[in-house]
């Protein structure tokens, strides 16, 4: 044994030794995951079924119905005819091309991981903005998020949840968060510092700075993350299609493993054309809300 | 050129007494060197702190115009945002009302700053998101006052500065002298007794600076406040002050009236200062 040369070969732990090490740590979570999966689970039970009852719900809207809606709603959110009815070809093409149901269950799973991750990285980034201490350790936390291969993340969450909604949105979850995160930070640092001082010196708590001066004057660069919360959350949904979420992402994968190369190419194209409903209603209304006081300077 | 005003009662509402700021990671733990009277440059190379202000002593009387005039870096700007605690002292006595307002809380401090002391900025430091009544009214809200009352008010300020119809425009959308109007009425509308004006005038144009200062004046000579006001220009401070204290490198060189300044200068500092003045 003495004998190997470290020179050349790099010198290495026993391998018996790596493979308990390997082997312990995945009793210990299988262990964790087989004492607390269930109270876990049951601690979700109330977010499936609201994902339940929404993919229900938009399944059982008639088409026609929810065309309306989804132009009514790109239109008050942008102001602009001509996005509504690129939406309104959009959507006939896909329902024409009967990909309706996987479409409905996609902007059902969106939807609520975005609002998810809004609702927890909003926050998150607020904390991060106040303190430097918590900069510094969400910063690296998120550069790990972020740059881990998805499939990673997935393993333990399977191993804690099995397959399904749950599981699928938290993959959902963790993978799209980051940019909603950075970007509340970043908007609510980049605050006029003589704004600020001016809320200080008329006597506002930290509060009232936060509410009344921080969060507004951060709300576009805000909605700039919100937008790429959006886009990483559909990438999301074709590699979360594997552990069981349905949707555009399920035919994408059985043409992968059959090799069906144009339906593939259809519900592709169909997630392609959500992303861009979304992306376009989003930034068109984080530019609304930004011009909200240019927009008068012409009266 | 000078007030009128009540210079005779002379009743003091704000006193500062030796009062030292040090910059630096530990300020207490230099404070002796620098009141031995270590040199700016020796403090700096030994421990990397520096003065920001250096045995600051004065008293300022109800309803005077108190101006405190310097080069930029001797501390002009820091000394005025210890009236309201913007900046804390490393140690000294701020005593405002009779109350050392060093020992106030937090809580206690916002609602110092929301009564007795209000502001206007260089920069007029407007929120860029509300709009010309939402501005006005900013310190009014702070205080809970309800939304007709504050309105109300604000309007009548916004009225009295000149800016009359301006209500529903943003900052964005007014020239620098209507900002720093719409700066002024915000700070007048909170009514409070004391007033700090951190060069509220250098950022406008000559002709623009000399309309506000004519305006300040005249509603000085209605309101009676105590203004605090900084400026690096001697014609300004000769202009709006009853007395001007001169501060250089965070100390006070000279603290006198403006005739006293112009006839009897303390320092060939001074001296070289007064000496362009057009009488």
């Amino acid at each position: 044994m003495a004998e190997t040369n470290w020179f050349y070969d790099f010198p290495k732990m026993d391998k018996a030794q790596l493979t308990a090490i390997k082997k312990h740590l995945d009793t210990a979570y299988r262990d964790f995951s087989r004492n607390y999966g269930e109270a876990i689970e049951n601690f979700f039970e109330p977010l499936l079924n609201l994902m339940v009852w929404f993919e229900n719900l938009l399944l059982a809207t008639p088409w026609w119905l929810m065309i309306i809606i989804l132009c009514g709603l790109s239109y008050l959110a942008s102001r602009s005819y001509k996005l509504s009815v690129g939406v309104f070809a959009a959507l006939l093409s896909i329902g024409y091309l009967s990909m309706w149901d996987d479409t409905m269950r996609t902007l059902s799973i969106i939807t609520i991981c975005t609002l998810i991750a809004i609702a927890l990285g909003i926050p998150i980034g607020i904390i991060m903005a106040r303190s430097n201490l918590a900069r510094s350790i969400i910063t690296p936390l998120l550069d790990i998020m972020q740059t881990m291969p998805a499939f990673v993340y997935l393993i333990p969450v399977v191993m804690l949840l099995g397959i399904g909604k749950i599981p699928g949105l938290i993959a959902v979850v963790i993978y799209a968060i980051p940019p909603v995160i950075r970007f509340t930070n970043l908007g609510i640092r980049l605050v006029d510092k003589e704004v600020l001082e001016a809320a200080t010196a008329f006597g506002a708590n930290k509060s009232q700075r936060l509410w009344g001066v921080q969060v507004p004057l951060a709300l576009p660069t805000i909605m700039a993350g919100i937008n790429q919360t959006i886009m990483m959350a559909l990438a999301m949904v074709v590699i979360a299609s594997m552990i069981g979420v349905k949707g555009l992402g399920q035919p994408v994968l059985k043409s992968i493993t059959n090799q069906y190369f144009t339906l593939g190419l259809f519900n592709g194209l169909a997630i392609v054309a959500l992303a861009i409903i979304f992306d376009r209603v989003s930034s068109a209304y984080a530019k609304r809300s930004q011009k909200q006081y240019q927009e008068q300077n012409d009266e | 050129m000078m007030n009128d005003s009540n210079i005779a009662m002379t009743q003091p509402i704000v006193e500062i007494k030796s009062l030292y700021k040090v910059f630096g990671k530990n300020p207490k733990s230099v404070l002796k060197a620098v009141k031995q009277g270590i040199s700016k440059q020796a403090l700096l190379e030994q421990t990397g702190h520096t003065i920001g202000l250096f045995d600051i002593n004065l008293t300022i009387n109800r309803g005077e115009v108190f101006v405190i005039m310097g080069l930029s870096g001797s501390g002009k700007s820091t000394l005025i945002r210890h009236f309201n605690r913007m900046i804390d002292p490393t140690v000294g006595e701020i005593i405002i009302d009779g109350q050392n307002i060093i020992q106030l809380k937090q809580s206690q401090l916002e609602a110092f700053r929301r009564h007795k002391i209000a502001m206007v900025f260089q920069n007029f430091g407007l929120m860029p998101h509300l709009n010309i009544l939402d501005n006005v009214a900013y310190g009014l809200k702070i205080n809970g006052v309800n939304k007709t009352e504050r309105y109300d008010h604000a309007k009548r300020w916004i009225n009295i500065v000149g800016l009359e119809g301006y209500d529903l425009q943003f900052p964005m959308q007014l020239s620098g002298g209507q900002k720093q109007r719409v700066g002024l009425a915000r700070a007048l509308a909170v009514d409070t007794d004391i007033l700090l004006m951190d060069e509220p005038f250098s950022a406008l144009d000559p002709l623009i600076r000399r309309e506000m200062q004519a305006q300040l004046i005249e509603l000085q000579s209605n309101l009676h406040k105590t203004i605090i006001f900084i400026t690096h220009d001697l014609d300004e401070a000769l202009k709006m002050g009853d007395r001007i204290a001169i501060l250089k490198d965070g100390k006070i060189i000279q603290l006198d009236t403006p005739e006293e300044i112009l006839k009897n200068p303390a320092d060939d500092y001074v001296a070289d200062f007064v000496r362009d003045v057009k009488f």
